[in-house]
């Protein structure tokens, strides 16, 4: 492995023996997983941005209950591109690529990811294939959902669209295997000397589960796009019930692979939010063991709960129960995160800035959708509720109140590692006010919606839920807007802004032990492992217990 | 000191519990209950909101507590306890929502197994593979599983019943055919002549939908029953409910279907039995002289004799669809051919056929 690593540092052509990553680094094939890292983020909020117009378009047409705005097809298009862009283009690369390429070698002591090539190549392939996907609107924009359930996606009029869309899936799936190969392998070899599992961060506990399901699922997925690229183009008729095909096979295909995806997307966000925390309330994780299981034994749970995404569409009772049951566990898990999280700040000293703000915004906003979860989970509930707007307003608060607040969090709190400066700590604020109004004002009032009869997926509907849907727009509004407070911080922060020391937040993992940013070789000498990820705090024995359970600490 | 904590902890605790129990019976959020599904599914419903109510108000309340508390205070630099776990802590709320999430799934099945709102254990799937020709893979716009599987001649007077019949025993189900097309749905009622684009149910008597698909997936909503179930093309799937309240209730495609999606709605009446038999009278009266049923009929007779513009069209007045719907099915029809004509008449002729 050293020998493919100097190989490739030998090629590279920009001074080669520079302490500083060279701007030209970032347009370029490079193999620096740091460099990577940076790539994945940029890369993927620019399509996050995408994505946001597009749901902005989609709230103003709901402004009114008739299809005014854009056509009932481009409506449905927009849906579909929006879900397919912020699942496949952004939460899934940013959290995996973006934020586990530049800080696993970072966390676990190693000089770079185990095949830094293959690190390069899977980068590569999301801006083609996100251009791929995009170029889909000229050609009548892909309709069926991001689910594109058979017989619809057979018989769709936007059969190209419906054919890149596809196409881009298989290579987004490509690109998320090769990435999560590489994390496991790293993972498992590269840690430096004296560091066992147990003395990993958190985070590198969520990137290997995460990696695991990604290695286990996606195949699937791609098996079921490959299916029904052939039915779609060569009329053949795996899912066609015209030939004898069965839609449903194609839907536990799909969710096979699509449930798991949501712990793809939440799981890494959990270790983020396990790093923040800590360093932030100055305290010890509460609980590493259990949070470190906990990972793994929602990802094993994750790969058996798909069906309850089909309790509506004609599974047999034992196997709604058996799913339902599954599900109902995964809440166990995720209560011994939420919990150890709470029991963290318990007692601390809360620096309230932007990564705690918005880490503590993710645990306030993920706990309503994973309630909400719960709910979903037990099968009449669901039989009420699916396909309507609560389930819209659940997965947003899973995967917007949820991994976006986490993966700003991680933005605020690992930026001036990455960039060597200081964010504007008033504009982060503002940032964060923003965010969570604008969010709760366009989501929380989804449920009732739901609740009351409004289907998902509609451009017009029924003028009685006029004023709710009014305000829901209102609050995506807000939700826009507030993207630009922390566009400007961040542009104007990284040229302009403070210098940041090594370690701006007392950190105790090994990535804020070299220099902000890090050296294109992480560190100059060898990494030193001189204290535990989370060994903050005064010992216990120096407080009273009572005080502790009081809050008389002063 | 000690006591007073012990009383301040559990007068929160009292707190949070009654005002989650408050809530999970006023919230309001559900729409009317018009069966009696709906009566088993909200007081499911209703518990569920109790229980996750009071996790987020603990929770939500300790995380502004923490934050106003446990703040930092200028030119404090100090860490927080040392604190890394507790074991019997960890026990309980690990304990605890597994005995929860336990009984929500225990309590989940008792009230699935009592509403049987959907009945999968005789799910046919005889019916379900059946190989058909090259011409009609060639023409992938509609499903043929339904025609390829019925009899291709029409047999109606054989298998009818006299209209109205079903109604003089009101202790067996009332079954209705359901058949969901883009963007209509299509009410058969076995044993009459009755094909009605709006379904019509006495109250207080169970009905029995048998559901199935022409084209692409589409589910059977209705939000005042809590009860929704997927059509499937090639598979029938089957619903079950009690309306147990007068009045008229949207009937709603909750599964995406293509871009009128949003439009295919039609509504459920739900009548008292004299109104339901005289409705049902007039129906069948009509029914046999009615252009609607002229049309089926005629399309029935020979399918190939009209243009499918001819056909669609005078299906989507019988139907009583929007004047703004005909442009959707025209480009619609525009894109279909004969072939599709010949298995949307095998269909009307099964769904007038079967039962």
């Amino acid at each position: 492995m050293t020998q493919v690593i100097e190989r490739i540092s030998a090629t590279q052509p920009p001074e080669p023996s520079s302490d500083t990553t060279h701007w030209r680094e970032y347009f370029s094939f490079s193999t620096d997983h740091k460099v990577i890292g940076i790539q994945y983020l940029v890369t993927t909020f620019g399509f996050y941005l995408l994505g946001g117009l597009m749901a902005s378009v989609i709230r103003a047409e709901l402004a009114t209950p008739d299809t005014d705005l854009v056509s009932s097809d481009l409506y449905n298009g927009l849906f579909t591109v929006h879900a397919t862009v912020m699942i496949f283009l952004w939460i899934v690369p940013a959290v995996t690529g973006g934020f586990g390429n530049y800080l696993v070698p970072l966390m676990i002591g190693a000089r770079d990811m185990a095949f830094p090539k293959l690190n390069a190549v899977a980068f590569w392939i999301i801006p083609p294939a996100g251009a791929l996907l995009l170029s889909s609107f000229f050609f009548g924009a892909p309709s069926t959902g991001w689910t594109a359930y058979p017989p619809l996606s057979i018989l769709t009029d936007q059969h190209v669209g419906q054919a890149i869309w596809i196409f881009s899936i298989i290579l987004l799936g490509t690109s998320s295997i090769l990435a999560a190969v590489n994390f496991v392998v790293t993972i498992f070899s590269m840690r430096m000397p004296g560091m066992d599992f147990f003395s990993m961060p958190l985070f590198c506990w969520a990137i290997l589960s995460a990696s695991g399901l990604v290695l286990i699922a996606t195949p699937v997925l791609a098996g079921a796009m490959i299916l029904l690229g052939f039915d779609l183009l060569a009329g053949t008729n795996f899912f066609n019930p015209t030939g004898g095909g069965d839609p449903v096979v194609y839907q536990h295909l799909f969710w096979f692979y699509s449930h798991p995806a949501v712990y793809v997307m939440i799981l890494p966000v959990f270790g983020i939010i396990s790093e923040i925390l800590p360093v932030h309330s100055r305290k010890p994780i509460f609980g590493y063991k259990a949070i470190a299981f906990s990972s793994v034994f929602i990802c094993i749970l994750g790969l058996v709960v798909w069906a309850h995404h089909m309790f509506t569409s004609g599974t047999p009772d034992w196997l709604r129960i058996f799913f339902m049951i599954a599900t109902l566990l995964v809440a166990v898990p995720t209560g011994i995160k939420v919990f150890s999280w709470l029991a963290t700040l318990w007692g601390g000293k809360l620096r309230l800035e932007s990564p705690l703000l918005f880490a503590i915004g993710f645990v306030s906003m993920f706990v309503v959708g994973g309630l909400s979860g719960v709910m979903l989970g037990s099968v009449p509930v669901d039989i009420h509720l699916h396909d309507t707007y609560f389930i819209v307003a659940h997965f947003h608060y899973v995967l917007f109140g949820g991994s976006v607040f986490g993966i700003y969090a991680g933005f605020y709190h690992w930026f001036p590692k990455m960039v060597g400066r200081m964010l504007n700590e008033f504009w982060g604020k503002v940032h964060f006010v923003l965010t969570f109004v604008g969010f709760n004002l366009c989501f929380l009032p989804m449920h009732l919606l739901g609740l009351q009869g409004m289907p998902r997926r509609v451009a017009q509907y029924d003028p009685q839920f006029a004023n709710i849907n009014v305000i829901c727009s209102i609050g995506a509004f807000i939700l826009a807007i507030s993207t630009f407070p922390f566009l400007f911080n961040a542009a104007w922060s990284w040229f302009y802004g403070p210098k940041a020391v090594d370690n701006p937040w007392n950190a105790l993992t090994l990535e804020w032990t070299t220099s902000s940013p890090p050296h294109p070789h992480n560190w100059i000498g060898e990494p030193v492992l001189a204290t535990g990820p989370y060994d903050y705090g005064v010992p216990m024995d120096e407080f009273e217990e009572e005080s502790m359970f009081t809050g008389t600490i002063d | 000191m000690k006591i007073q904590k012990i009383i301040q902890i559990t007068a929160v605790f009292s707190l949070i519990i009654a005002a989650s129990l408050w809530y999970s019976q006023n919230h309001g959020l559900l729409p009317v209950q018009a069966a009696e599904e709906a009566v088993l599914y909200d007081n499911l419903f209703n518990a569920l909101i109790a229980i996750v109510t009071a996790i987020f108000l603990l929770v939500q309340g300790f995380i502004i507590y923490s934050m106003i508390r446990f703040r930092r205070r200028k030119g404090d630099d100090t860490d927080g306890i040392a604190l890394h776990d507790n074991f019997v802590l960890e026990i309980v709320w690990t304990a605890i929502p597994t005995i929860l999430v336990m009984w929500v799934g225990i309590y989940s099945f008792d009230v699935y197994t009592s509403m049987k709102g959907t009945d999968f254990m005789s799910m046919p799937m005889a019916h379900h593979h059946s190989p058909i020709s090259a011409e009609q893979i060639a023409n992938l716009a509609m499903p043929a599983a339904m025609a390829d599987t019925l009899p291709s001649q029409p047999e109606i007077d054989s298998q009818q019943a006299p209209s109205g019949q079903l109604v003089a025993d009101s202790s067996l189900p009332l079954v209705i055919d359901v058949s969901a097309m883009r963007y209509a749905w299509i009410f058969t009622y076995p044993g009459t002549e009755i094909v009605t684009s709006e379904m019509h149910v006495p109250v207080g008597r169970k009905v029995k939908l048998n559901l199935n698909a022409q084209d692409v997936n589409h589910a059977f909503w209705v939000p005042q029953f809590r009860l929704k179930q997927d059509t499937i093309p090639g598979i029938t799937t089957n619903m079950e409910f009690t309306p147990n309240k007068l009045g008229e209730y949207p009937i709603i495609c909750a599964e995406l279907c293509g871009g009128y999606h949003g439009g295919m709605r039609t509504t459920i009446t739900v009548q008292t039995p004299t109104e339901y038999d005289s409705w049902l009278k007039e129906e069948a009266e009509v029914a046999s002289n009615s252009p609607q049923t002229l049309a089926f009929r005629q399309v029935l007779k020979d399918p190939t004799q009209m243009s499918d513009r001819e056909f669609l069209t005078e299906q989507a007045q019988a139907m009583r669809i929007d004047k703004d719907l005909p442009t959707e099915i025209h480009d619609h029809i525009d894109r279909m051919n004969h072939h599709h004509m010949h298995e949307m008449a095998s269909y009307l002729t099964s769904a007038t056929s079967t039962n």
